[in-house]
């Protein structure tokens, strides 16, 4: 392969032992926080501080497949929506109207008759062992799995379009939220398994195609399957782990919340820490370094690339329903290419791609520039208004501040190229460990 | 009769419409991938430019066509296609020709150039406003009905834009072909693609390759937004859409193959159409003879058409599983 002439040499060597750098930029990042404190007032910059905190997961999740493996991931959007559904579904009241009817049943029924399709399916494929000619038990199976995906794709929409009209959607499970970001976790990691034992022993480029289509389908299935999630209508209010805000106040159940994320965030920091260090860490780097002579060590290189991108969306679908959880609200049309894919990118490029601290100080440095890029943007436009009504007699259109809004991709858009141009390896870059 | 009618309508003609837009749009990735050896994500956005560029210019003079008697949206489109074409190598220049100079890795590239479609859509939309708008701004799009069957009631309908759809296209693909096979620049772009080291190594000038490159990229881009824009209308958010059908495209067809790439669009779209087209409208005739236990859902169609992506992202891992070279055995891998 072409794309491994990455040289160490490359890296910035480990100089002092002070973290001058790591330092100076934290005590930035404190006052940059202080300054938004001081401006919004504590309650909306505490809710900053855990979507910040939220985000931090999620690009730790990035990191580790794009910094510790150089696999590129262009779909995190997908597994952040699946974390996001599944917090819903297992923290949310247990829907009666649903439950007390038929509808489960029936339910189960189709669920049964897919099983059993496709265990007729595997079947057929197998027929060449009774001595059918390999040519007839394509063609036998390839009809029959057509025929069968019919039948069980109609007796399902119909029984998706019962619920709708009975009971709306099936609800949840009513369980504590924290179930829900584990399962999540599971379901994003079973996804990624799939996606990365297609694409992750064939070209780099082929894996960002392939998650981007797939965050783009889990998006569209989550936004039209209205008996599961009530599609636009949204589900809200998602029950938090913590004493929510109407016992304690805005302020002092989002501190708390906070609190909870962070220590999530220091045991994920900890383990990677650990991995990181560790002979498994030194392989998976040694890998993105050099495939060839790792591949030489007797390492495989295709199962722990899975392994590791695996792990990262695990990592994100955790992530997902952390900030679902937050948010109190589960959107599928919040789930934006823009908010959840390229702005976790520009965190990890930004703050050092495998460098978990880096990392998490880019999570939080590119939250803060993009909430506060919304009344920039806007006050630049008006700026610009006043300009070119007083200089030109220029009437602005009604829409132009959704439109300042909108522009504001250009800010995720131009930090990319710029840090690709300028700090290819992040304001806190990787250390390499030099043994002379 | 009519089922057939139905078929036409929603099969032939909307397949082979989206097929054309998804080749010219694969051409011009195909051609990227091969030379550059890097997925270029913002082409679609690209593609979206120029056609906000005939927008614009077709906004700003909206009558010069009615003296040709074609819609002024096809006037501007040379003009359109040109500025694109400024604005791709413009684009190299800018953001892509550093980081090769650098010799990143083409992954690097690759994110590079999803900064540069962010930045795109960013500047689209401050311009443009997020609403749709019509291409045809004084003309009127003609419509033309046929009834080519005896006693049946439903014609079969194709537009103007269409039309000229089908044309642009075939003349696109044949020059692109005529260029790379007897040209000097093509013959040069192909001994680019094959093997970098060994054609700069010939004395081939690997810069002016890569302009070319853009050129004719940019151009087909124009052409594949402004005639998808003219079929339906212009949308900033154009373009997601399209890039997963068209990467699926040029994958499927075989990266650095342009007929390959003819070849992966019309696959992609005729599966789409088939996916989403309604199966029952043609066992609805024989409903009356079907036996008793055998009720007819409604609906037979494979998918939604919400779940049309799906369509072009199972092409692309089917093929990807079984044949990752594309079915015109592609050179890069």
């Amino acid at each position: 392969m072409a794309d491994n002439n990455y040289t160490p040499q490359d890296a910035t060597p480990k100089t002092s032992s002070l973290p001058l750098r790591e330092l100076c930029l934290f005590g930035a990042l404190l006052i940059a926080i202080a300054g938004v404190y001081a401006m919004m007032g504590a309650a909306y910059s505490t809710r900053m501080l855990v979507e910040a905190a939220c985000y931090a997961i999620l690009a730790l999740g990035l990191t580790i497949q794009w910094g510790y493996a150089g696999q590129f991931n262009a779909g995190v959007m997908g597994f952040v929506a699946l974390g996001g559904v599944s917090a819903m579904l297992f923290s949310v009241p247990v829907n009666e109207a649903f439950w007390g009817s038929e509808l489960p049943a029936e339910l189960g029924k189709v669920l049964l008759y897919a099983i059993g399709a496709t265990l007729l399916v595997v079947a057929a494929t197998k027929l060449n062992r009774l001595g059918v000619p390999k040519r007839v038990r394509t063609v036998f199976a390839v009809v029959l799995a057509i025929v069968l995906y019919m039948v069980v794709i109609s007796l399902l929409r119909d029984v998706t379009a019962e619920i709708e009209s009975q009971a709306g959607f099936i609800g949840g499970l009513g369980l504590p939220p924290w179930t829900g970001w584990i399962v999540g976790g599971a379901l994003a990691g079973v996804v990624g398994y799939f996606i990365g034992n297609v694409c992750l022993g064939l070209r780099s480029d082929y894996l960002a195609i392939a998650t981007l289509g797939i965050a783009e389908i889990i998006k569209a299935f989550l936004k039209n399957s209205d008996w599961l999630t009530r599609g636009t209508a949204t589900v809200s209010p998602l029950p938090w782990p913590t004493p929510g805000p109407e016992t304690l106040g805005f302020t002092l159940s989002r501190a708390i919340y906070l609190s909870l994320t962070a220590v999530i965030i220091a045991a994920i920091f900890f383990l990677l820490h650990r991995a990181y260090h560790a002979p498994w860490g030194r392989m998976i780097r040694a890998i993105r370094d050099n495939e060839v002579s790792a591949a030489a060590m007797g390492k495989d290189i295709n199962k722990r690339r899975l392994e590791i991108f695996v792990l990262g969306c695990i990592l994100m679908g955790v992530g997902g329903g952390i900030l679902a959880s937050f948010n109190s609200l589960f959107d599928p049309n919040g789930y934006l290419p823009l908010n959840h894919t390229f702005l976790v990118l520009v965190m990890v490029i930004l703050g050092g791609p495998g460098n978990n601290l880096g990392t998490i100080f880019g999570a939080v440095a590119v939250y803060i520039i993009w909430i506060m890029s919304e009344p920039l943007a806007l006050y630049l436009m008006d700026l610009a208004v006043a300009f070119g009504a007083f200089a030109f007699d220029w009437q602005a259109p009604s829409t132009i501040d959704s439109r300042a809004l909108q522009a504001r991709v250009m800010v995720i858009g131009i930090l990319v190229t710029l840090v690709l141009r300028f700090a290819p390896k992040g304001l806190l870059p990787e250390h390499i460990k030099q043994h002379d | 009769m009519n089922e057939l009618v139905f078929f036409i309508n929603n099969v032939v003609i909307a397949g082979s419409v989206t097929g054309a837009i998804y080749a010219i749009g694969a051409i011009g990735v195909t051609l990227v991938f091969s030379i550059m050896r890097f997925a270029h994500f913002a082409h679609a956005d690209i593609m979206t430019f120029g056609a906000f560029m005939v927008l614009v210019l077709t906004t700003a003079f909206p009558s010069v066509g009615m003296s040709i008697g074609v819609p002024t949206a096809l006037v501007m489109l040379p003009v359109a296609m040109v500025i694109t074409a400024c604005l791709a190598v413009g684009i190299d220049k800018a953001f892509y020709k550093p980081l090769r100079a650098h010799g990143v890795k083409p992954i690097v590239m690759v994110i590079a150039s999803l900064g540069v479609t962010l930045i795109l859509q960013g500047m689209i939309r401050l311009f443009s406003g997020t609403g749709g708008q019509g291409l045809y701004v004084d003309d009127r799009k003609a419509i033309f009905r046929m009834l080519p069957f005896e006693n049946v009631r439903v014609p079969i309908v194709i537009t103007e834009p269409q039309i000229y759809l089908f044309a642009i296209t075939l003349v696109a693909v044949i020059a692109l072909h005529l260029f790379l096979s007897r040209s000097r620049l093509g013959k040069a772009m192909r001994a680019m693609s094959d093997n970098p080291e060994l054609a700069q190594a010939s004395g081939i000038n690997t810069n002016t390759i890569v302009a070319v490159t853009w050129v004719i990229a940019g151009g087909l881009a124009a052409i594949a937004g402004t005639l998808l824009s003219l079929d339906v209308t212009f949308k900033p958010d154009l373009s997601f859409f399209l890039l997963l059908p068209i990467f699926a495209a040029a994958i499927v067809g075989g990266v650095g193959h342009p007929f390959g790439a003819v070849a992966g669009g019309f696959v992609v779209a005729f599966a789409e159409t088939l996916a989403v087209f309604n199966w029952g409208v043609f066992l609805r005739p024989f409903r009356d003879s079907l036996p008793t236990w055998l009720e007819l859902p409604s609906n037979l169609a494979f998918v939604g058409t919400e779940y049309k992506i799906v369509v072009p992202f199972f092409i692309l891992v089917a093929i990807l599983i079984w044949r990752p070279t594309g079915i015109f055995k592609g050179k890069v891998i």
